[in-house]
This record gives structure tokens, sequence and C-alpha cells, in this order.
């Protein structure tokens, strides 16, 4: 294993210390967990997410105006417990509510649910809202569900939006719940990652083999093979969001090419080169594209690519004001 | 007599275990799962072996609490919340009590499944930490019910946890992070049930070694 880092015990107390002095105008730490809050926080209804850590910017970094309140951060690739979230959910209450957004994994839920039972018992009103944008897993009584992925930052984006324009908590949940329903993602990989505690990569991909469905953690996707044209690959990918969204002409849609955070800038623009082309194929309207490492998976190298089904009302909330670390709109 | 001493031993001789099996454990997650199974399972259960260092209650319910809550405030992941809901409703099933009868046992044994089938939803055959637990529990009920000692009643737990995990690797997983793989999740044994094996065996041999200082 080679990284930058200290200790692998020390890594998410270390980075949040970074985070921290390097965005003080944004966030500040709650003394003592392993949570950050908004540096200036008002009177609307809170917005927390949170999961294991080693997927930066998120969710630390969406924390600010117009999207989070509250971020929670887990050891690398593991859910915060439920003390830790019950922290975040208290940062996040300005008496109006807390929305809890949470990726679709078996461990997120139980901490997250266990944690808004105890905010309950407190006298705070949570709702929750869970995203499973991944369409690389199939959504049948056989699985867990679909994953949740880059798609949540969509969901930060928008429901935070809401709740900046002083929405209540049942709208705010309700504008999550349909971007949730209108967001799909679908990623690859090159190359495997090593959890800095565990030293090794979760799985090995040859020199020219990569994964088609792959997880954000190093969890087996749904097919090894050759690797073969950023075109062929984006091709497969965008081809399959488009038929479980069900995409029409004249839809108009927002696009994120996600890096796993080993895969350069220049890449993940040819792969948006390629999925421009087939969506205004279709004659489907691009609203907004964002490229960039938003949902990473330590040094992972590979691309999710998410595609979001825009309303009137999604576009406008998309468009509003959000200032953050790492998402901004002016 | 089942009493505060064996409850505080069996922990410490667990976090041993885990820590002795961590390798493994997470070699077994890697495969199916995310790879952090033994590194949280050791982390965990080395917070409640500090945790008991100092712990002064004598009753079980209190030093179980405190296990729950030491396991669900350090862990993570699923194993968090689900081991340390079924340390909570053991717990709560034997309040007050400063020693455990059979029936005790048995009791809280039920009462910890239960919890864990409430948190994750779950049931028997579907590639989780229920499938060693289940047949435990039941292999160990039918045993006391015919007049067996505790002892020869975790052995036949054991055997029947082990057989669990082994069931593990021939069923397709439909619960937790395993279920992505669907099909190919076959052959794998699942981590969670190895866990369970491994706590019920460390049980089992935390009694064998006082009944053989006593005799």
């Amino acid at each position: 294993m080679k990284k930058l880092i200290n200790n692998p015990a020390n890594v998410v107390n270390e980075m949040l210390e970074g985070i921290v002095s390097a965005h003080p105008d944004y966030v500040k730490r709650v003394v003592g967990f392993d949570v950050l809050q908004r540096t200036h926080s008002s009177k609307k209804v809170g917005l927390i997410s949170g999961g294991g850590s080693g997927h930066e910017p998120s969710h630390g970094g969406f924390v600010g105006k117009g999207m989070l309140d509250a971020a929670v951060a887990g050891d690398v690739f593991t859910s915060p417990t439920p003390d830790q979230v019950f922290e975040g959910i208290k940062a996040a209450d300005n008496g109006k509510g807390v929305l809890l957004v949470i990726k679709n994994y078996t461990g997120d839920i139980l901490n997250f649910e266990m944690a808004a039972e105890l905010a309950e018992a407190d006298g705070i009103k949570v709702e929750q809202v869970v995203v499973n944008d991944d369409i690389a897993v199939e959504d049948s009584t056989y699985t867990t569900g679909r994953r949740g992925t880059a798609g949540t930052v969509f969901i930060h984006k928008i429901a935070g939006a809401a709740a900046e324009r002083g929405q209540n908590i049942t709208s705010v949940k309700k504008v999550a719940e349909k971007v949730i329903s209108n967001v799909r993602t679908m990623g690859m990989s090159l190359s495997s990652c090593t959890i800095p505690a565990v030293g090794k990569p979760g799985f090995v991909l040859a020199e020219d083999e990569m994964e088609i469905g792959l997880g954000i953690h190093g969890e087996p996707g749904i097919r090894k093979e050759k690797i073969k044209s950023a075109d062929e690959i984006t091709s497969e990918l965008v081809k399959k969001i488009i038929n479980d969204l069900q995409l029409q002409k004249n839809d108009e849609v927002a696009v994120m090419i996600n890096g796993l955070g080993a895969t350069p800038l220049m890449e993940l623009y040819i792969v948006n080169n390629k999925v421009n082309a087939i969506i205004k194929e279709m004659g489907v309207n691009i609203h907004k594209t964002i490229v960039g490492n938003y949902m990473t998976a330590l040094e992972m190298a590979g691309c999710s690519i998410t595609v979001i089904k825009l309303d009137a009302e999604l576009k406008e909330l998309l468009d509003d004001v959000a200032d953050t670390p790492a998402y901004k709109q002016f | 007599m089942f009493n505060k001493d064996i409850i505080v031993e069996i922990f410490k001789e667990i976090a041993k275990t885990m820590d002795e099996n961590k390798a493994l454990l997470t070699e077994l997650d890697a495969a199916i799962g995310d790879a952090d199974h033994g590194i949280n399972m050791t982390k965990g259960f080395t917070a409640v072996k500090n945790k008991l260092e100092s712990i002064a209650e004598e009753d079980c319910s209190a030093i179980l609490k405190t296990v729950a809550m030491t396991f669900i405030s350090t862990t993570g992941g699923a194993s968090g919340p689900l081991f340390g809901t079924a340390f909570l409703k053991a717990s709560s099933s034997v309040v007050g009590k400063d020693a455990l009868s059979n029936d005790d046992l048995l009791l809280l044994f039920e009462s910890a499944i239960k919890g864990i089938q409430m948190r994750g939803k779950a049931q028997k055959g579907e590639k989780t930490m229920l499938d060693s637990l289940i047949p435990a529990y039941d292999a160990m009920k039918k045993s006391l019910d015919i007049g067996d000692s505790l002892i020869d009643a975790l052995n036949k737990a054991e055997i029947a946890a082990l057989e669990g995990v082994e069931f593990t690797k021939t069923i397709i997983a439909t619960k937790g992070r395993a279920s992505y793989l669907s099909e190919r999740s076959i052959g794998h044994q699942d981590p969670g049930a190895t866990s369970c094996y491994l706590i019920l065996k460390t049980i089992n041999n935390v009694l064998k070694n006082r009944e053989s200082l006593v005799e």
C-alpha cells in the first residue's frame, strides 16, 4: 500500500481537521464528533447526509448554503455510528425538522434509523429519504435494492434549495423523493482501491480489464471484461440509463460525469463528449452538465454517469444559488 | 452458575477471537461485500473489552446493556446496529438478574435473534448471520429440552452453527450488500454467519475451560 497518510487509524480525523482549516467560512467541526456543520446556520429545515469516508468531497464538501447543514463521516467505507449521526441531526436542527439523506446500504440505513429513533426521542422532527440511483444492480425482491451513488449529489443540491427557500419538511422531503425517482447512475472502474486499514485492494483487475457496474466501495461489479474505447463504454452506460429513465424526445435532463478518484479530468471530458452526443441525438435537452470528482472511491480509476430527468420545479431548484466547498452555483 | 464474571470473561475472549480471525473475516467480506467485517468486529469487541475492565455492575442485564451501547457507538457498518441490537434485546430479557439459569440463557438467545430479525428485517435462508444463529438456538433448545447439560447443549449449538455457515455457501444472498451479486454469491460463506459461529464457539470454550478447572 502506497498512500499519503500518517496512520490508517487517523485518516478520518486528520482529513476533517484539514477540511475545517481549508473552509472555515463554510464548515466547523462538532466538538468531539466526526461531524461537519455549517458555520453560518439559518432558520430552515435541516438537511443532513453522511456515510463512510473515502468518497470525498461527499459529503462534507457539500455543507453550505443551498445544500447540506451537516455531514457525518464514518470510517473509510463504513457507516457512521448512531451516536455520531444523532450529533449530526442535532447540529442540523434549527427547530424546523431534519431530513436525512441516506444512501441505500444496509449499514447506513440501520445506523441512520437508530439515530433517527434517538432524535425523535429527543423531540426532533426527523424524516428520511433513501437514495438508490445505481442501476447496475437490479431492483428486485431478491436484493437489498439498488445502491446509492453519485446521484445523491443532486438530492443534496435540489432538496437543499427547497429547504433554503423556506419550504417545510414535508415538501422538502417530497422534492427529495421526486429527485430520487428521476435520477439514475451507472459506473465502471479501471482499477480497484485500498482501504487504509486493510492495506490491500478490494479486488484485482488485470492491466487490460475493466469492471462494469462497480460499487463505490471497491465491491465487485456486475461484469469483468476486456477494456474497450471510451466511446464504446460510455455508450453502454448511457444507453442503460436512457432505457431505465425512459427518456423521450424533448425531455430535459442534467448530467453528471463523476470521477472515482484517480481518473483525470481529460478522460471525464472525453466521456462527457460522447454522453452529450448520444443524448442530444435523441432530441433531449441537456440543461446542465457537471464534470468532476463528486462521489469518489478513494484512488479507484473509472467514472460514473448520472442523468436526472428535470421538470420545471426541479430545474428551477437546480438553478438556485449554492455555495459550498465542492459545489457552487451562482 | 452463569454470572457476571463469566459474561465479562466471554466478551474478553470474543475480543481475542475476533482479533485472531480479523483477516479471515475481512477476506470473506471482500469476496461478497465491502471488506470491513473483520476490522469492524475487532474494533467493536476491543472497545467492549476495554470498557468491561472497569465495569462495576453486578447485574447481567446492566453489563449486556453496556456491551450493547459500546458496540453500537464504536463499530459502524451493518454489524454495529445488528449485534448492538442483539445485545440490547438480550439485556432487556434478563433485567435484574445476577445469575442466569438455562431457561434465562435460552430466552436471552431468543431475544437477541429477534432483535436482529427486527433490525435487519431478515429471515433464515437469506445468507446472513441468522443462518448460523437460528440453527444454533434450535439445537440448544432441543438439547436442553431433553435434559442435556449446558455444555452439551452449547456443543450441539456450536456444531449447528458451523453447519449453518457451511449452508450459507450453497445459497444466494438476498439481504445486505452480498445480495447485489445474486448467483455470484454462491460458493462464498457469509462473514456475519461466520462471526456468529466464532462467538458461539468462544462462549462454549470459556464454559468448557471453567468446567475442567472445577473438575
